[in-house]
């Protein structure tokens, strides 16, 4: 009953979401149609039924039942509550039903609440947000049924795969679909902006939450898969530009840029078309990275169910709607006057140039991804990794980091170079001073003695915008910008500390032998056998000390799983202020009568912290960014109802 | 401790079949040890996260505990602690595995556009910059 | 000139959705094929991995006929599959020489004893450095190489009944 509800309030809110695309087409043709009172209403009774139907299904996940085909096959009764409930959308079915209902639910949110734009472009968007969601609910009710029922139900769910039972892996897909979900948001006002050519101010105050939203989820997401990736995969490496990786990232570069041109936009009223085109495009890297991931059509060390007909559609909806997008693009465009020349010397001079390296970062890591896709059509086959990632994006990322250090000391408009040249120069000379400290040290790279040049000054460079100001007085959203800035340059500096200062070491141990690793002393004090629901393991007890201080215990292990057989390493993590030692035990090492050895990987990696310390940095000015500005358009409506209100009463009187 | 674990591979083959089959080989003696020579090494570790391992999935040899990735780092340290040079052994194995095995693409027919097209964009962005950011007349 | 630009994404989107739609309908194709294809087998010399067969060394294969080397393992599932394309091969005059990646003497005889040994020769690649040198990535493939030594065809994957006339094609081209 609950599966047959679930499904019920699927149809309807597909329906819903046709009557919502023709009442805001033909309230958008003919001014105010007939059916125009009835397109909000209808975009916030979806938003509800879909929830209704999400709701629906994690309740089929909570009671285990069996008979529901997704349930059998992806849960189990003896698994804890949370990692029920996360399996709703641990598996194709329920992430679509996830993706479909957030949109609903966003398409509602801007249905209720948004009062500022045109009412026609209003229509438009919603209309956009409909037909955007139908091609998803039809995906979801013509093949990837989560409520489809078994003929028969079944006797105990398959579902008790140990390796996905981790909080990490339960929260980090919905953090990165809510990132997906949300830009379908930008791209929806960015299709109803060039629909009714409204692009303006109002248009990019509207769309701004909406990305800024967007954004910090993916950062969030991104951020937690880069820390789940590092302590899973048992090697130290944290981000391996995997495709699947990719696929994450793009969306974010392209979410970035998204993020600051709107700001030119809202504050100067330019870059009009460019923000269009990076509303469509952000939505497409979205698009496009779920459609890598369940297409199977690259190669990626994630395993994901792999389906070449459900990439099929995806691939449909992907073409309909950017290819319509962009489409469109090309028609209108032209009429979207772009708005003014800048001086190279002024906010949105640096924000252009920020715009256009993060576009330029965003072009290079599409071609490396897709670049291996196009060969095999002449069956060549080549793989493109880090060596040409990291260099290739440096060759942008150096330059807008070093324009992003200055530019939120420059004035709207136009400014003059020798009002900032103080700070100028003190950033030039921390940078200089570190680099030049970084290489009497011993050079460690090139990339990774920049990194930490750059980031040094960065960090400092982030909060001179505060500088002769009231701090109490500094508007949240700029508070938002200095912590999200100075989270950049944090971040970075872990990446380039964990790439110069690494060590690494690779021993085969007896019980009672010593490793040194940088300023650690690790000794194997014993190992024992553990044995686990499916899985035995041999655990080794290594006591490590810090710089000959009071030794910590550790309990590395490797796993043998059965069923299927699969050997897993859980490797630990003792975490300083200065760094991290990773170590990992393997198997018994080769060679060698007598005494038993085993293989322990040891890694000391100073400040590889920072790296996730600063994406958490990033997200949380993005969240006082997303504060700010809402609070700040509270105000001015509040403002603007009390004007209006004084206006009637002065008409009246 | 030995028996313990012997016990659970060999229920672990019983229980799963034929399909459990394990390799029984100890891995290769340089898979999971390091090279004395500290320079050595770095160079080997250099070039092991560069080269793509065969047997899983978009991972370097140097991320993998699969086989034949510790038999390819075997290969790789043994050969630079011979004294070859790093881009040899990289050429070396090109010749056997094409392009495919190495994550460092170099310049070829096959493989231009990937430079190419950043140099186009260095060029875009040059152009969209001087025009846009051009001083108002 | 604008409006030609405005045109560029969708067109770049377009040969995406062309070059994706393409790749849906072909077949994924996960093997990687050795570029040793026409090359001389570089030089080896492997021990005998049991004991009623004699080792392989790069001498052994430059005897005039054209051969197969098979490389297997004891530890390989797809090997059992194809060890009565082997058998078969073997009964009808095809020299075939084994090479075992990573295996211990008793599990090859076990193996052997089960499935049939069609080996004239095999040896034992503990450190898979033979594989490595002529481009194979993995259990079990199967490659021609003619009475210089010079490789001529592989096959990657089990051999399964309908590859054998194939492979005997391949032989004769390659002088057996």
């Amino acid at each position: 009953m609950i599966a047959e509800l679930g499904l019920a309030a699927l149809w309807l809110a597909a329906a819903l979401s046709v009557l919502q695309l023709i009442a805001g087409a033909l309230a958008l043709r003919d001014g105010s149609g007939e059916l125009a009172s009835l397109v909000r209403p209808a975009a916030i009774v979806q938003g509800l039924l879909a929830a209704f139907a999400f709701v629906m299904l994690l309740w089929l996940f909570a009671v285990t039942d069996l008979s529901v085909k997704l349930v059998a096959t992806n849960s189990h009764s003896a698994k804890p509550m949370i990692f029920k409930l996360a399996g709703a959308w641990g598996n194709h079915e329920g992430s679509m039903l996830l993706w479909v209902t957030v949109m609903a639910l966003a398409g509602g949110l801007i249905a209720l609440v948004e009062r500022r734009l045109p009412e026609r472009t209003m229509f438009a968007t919603l209309a956009a947000q409909a037909f955007v969601g139908i091609g998803f609910y039809a995906f979801l009710l013509l093949s990837s049924n989560p409520f489809e029922r078994l003929p028969e139900p079944a006797l105990e769910g398959m579902g008790l795969n140990p390796l996905l039972q981790d909080i990490g892996l339960a929260f980090h897909p919905p953090t990165l679909y809510f990132g997906y979900v949300g830009l379908s948001v930008a791209f929806s006002f960015a299709v109803g902006a060039l629909l009714t050519r409204q692009v303006g101010p109002a248009f990019a105050r509207a769309m701004r939450p909406w990305v800024l939203g967007a954004w910090i989820f993916l950062t969030l997401g991104i951020t937690a898969g880069s820390y789940w990736a590092y302590y899973e995969l048992g090697w130290g490496g944290w981000w391996f530009w995997d495709p699947v990786e990719n696929a994450s990232l793009m969306p974010w570069l392209a979410a970035t840029a998204l993020l600051h041109s709107v700001s030119v936009l809202a504050a100067r009223d330019a870059l009009r078309a460019w923000t269009i085109m990076l509303g469509v495009v952000a939505f497409s890297m979205s698009m496009l990275g779920t459609f890598l991931v369940r297409s199977g059509i690259l190669t990626s060390v994630h395993a994901f169910a792999v389906d070449p007909e459900r990439g099929t559609f995806i691939l449909f909806l992907l073409g309909l709607y950017i290819g319509g997008a962009l489409l469109l693009f090309a028609l209108r465009a032209g009429s979207v006057a772009e708005g003014e020349r800048f001086s190279i010397t002024s906010r949105e001079g640096a924000l252009v140039f920020n715009n256009v390296m993060l576009s330029a970062i965003l072009g290079i890591v599409l071609l490396g991804t897709l670049y291996p896709l196009l060969t095999e059509v002449f069956d060549v086959r080549v793989s493109v990794g880090p060596p040409y990632f990291n260099p290739a994006g440096a060759i942008f990322t150096i330059p807008m980091l070093l324009v992003m250090a200055v530019g939120p000391l420059l004035r709207w408009r136009g400014d003059r170079i020798s009002r900032i040249k103080v700070p100028m120069i003190v950033i030039a000379a921390i940078m200089l001073a570190v680099l030049a400290v970084v290489i009497i040290l011993g050079s460690y790279g090139l990339l990774a003695d920049l990194g930490l040049a750059v980031a040094a000054g960065l960090a400092i460079a982030s909060f001179l915008p505060l500088r002769g100001r009231n701090l109490l007085r500094v508007p949240i959203a700029t508070w938002g910008m200095v912590v999200a800035h100075f989270g950049i340059a944090v971040a970075l500096f872990g990446m380039a500390s964990e790439s110069a200062f690494s060590e690494e070491k690779l021993a085969a141990v007896s019980v009672g032998d010593n490793v040194e690793i940088g300023p650690w002393n690790v000794s194997l004090l014993a190992t024992r056998p553990v044995a686990g629901p499916n899985w035995t393991a041999i655990e080794g007890q290594l006591m490590a000390s810090y710089d000959g201080g009071e030794a910590i215990l550790l309990k590395p292990q490797s796993r043998n799983f059965w069923a299927p057989p699969q050997e897993t390493t859980e490797s630990v993590l003792s975490t300083r202020w200065n760094g991290q030692l990773y170590a990992v035990i393997g198997n018994e090492a080769s060679g060698g009568e007598g005494a038993e050895r085993w293989q322990l990987r040891l890694w000391w990696k100073p400040f590889v912290t920072l790296i996730w310390y600063g994406g958490i940095l990033v997200a949380l000015g993005g969240l006082l960014a997303l504060i700010g500005r809402v609070k700040g358009d509270l105000k001015r409506r509040y403002v603007q109802s009390r004007l209006a209100g004084r206006k009637e009463e002065g008409e009246s009187a | 401790m030995r028996w313990f674990l012997r016990i659970a591979i060999a229920l672990a083959a019983a229980v799963s079949g034929p399909l459990a089959a394990q390799q029984s080989l100890p891995p290769a003696p340089l898979a999971y040890e390091q090279l004395p020579d500290a320079e050595q090494e770095a160079q080997a570790q250099a070039l092991m996260e560069t080269l793509r391992c065969l047997k899983c999935q978009s991972q370097s040899i140097a991320d993998s505990d699969a086989p034949m990735a510790g038999d390819m780092r075997h290969q790789v340290r043994t050969r630079i602690a011979a004294g070859e040079d790093p881009e040899a052994i990289r050429a070396w194995l090109v010749a056997r595995y094409g392009d495919y095995v190495s994550y460092a693409p170099t310049v070829s027919e096959t493989t231009w556009p990937l430079f190419a097209i950043p140099g186009l964009l260095i060029l875009i962005a040059g152009m969209i910059l001087w025009r846009r950011l051009r001083k108002q007349a | 000139m604008k409006g030609v630009r405005m045109w560029v994404p969708l067109l770049l989107f377009a040969g995406f959705c062309g070059l994706a739609a393409y790749q849906l309908t072909q077949p994924k194709d996960e093997f990687i094929e050795s570029t040793m294809i026409g090359e001389p087998v570089p030089d080896f010399n492997l021990r005998p991995a049991i004991e009623t067969r004699p080792g392989v060394a790069l001498a052994d294969l430059k005897d005039g006929r054209a051969k197969l080397l098979n490389i297997w393992a004891s530890w390989c599932v797809p090997c059992i599959a194809e060890a009565p394309q082997l058998e078969a091969l073997q009964r009808q005059g095809v020299p075939i020489v084994g090479i075992a990646i990573r295996d211990k003497p008793e599990d090859v005889a076990r193996f052997l004893a089960n499935y049939g040994n069609p080996y004239t020769r095999i040896g034992a690649d503990d450190l898979s450095e033979v594989q490595l040198s002529i481009g194979s990535s993995g259990v079990p493939e199967t490659f021609v190489v003619n009475g210089d030594g010079v490789i001529t065809y592989q096959h990657i994957g089990d051999i399964r009944a309908e590859h054998v006339p194939l492979l005997l094609q391949e032989l004769a081209e390659a002088g057996a």
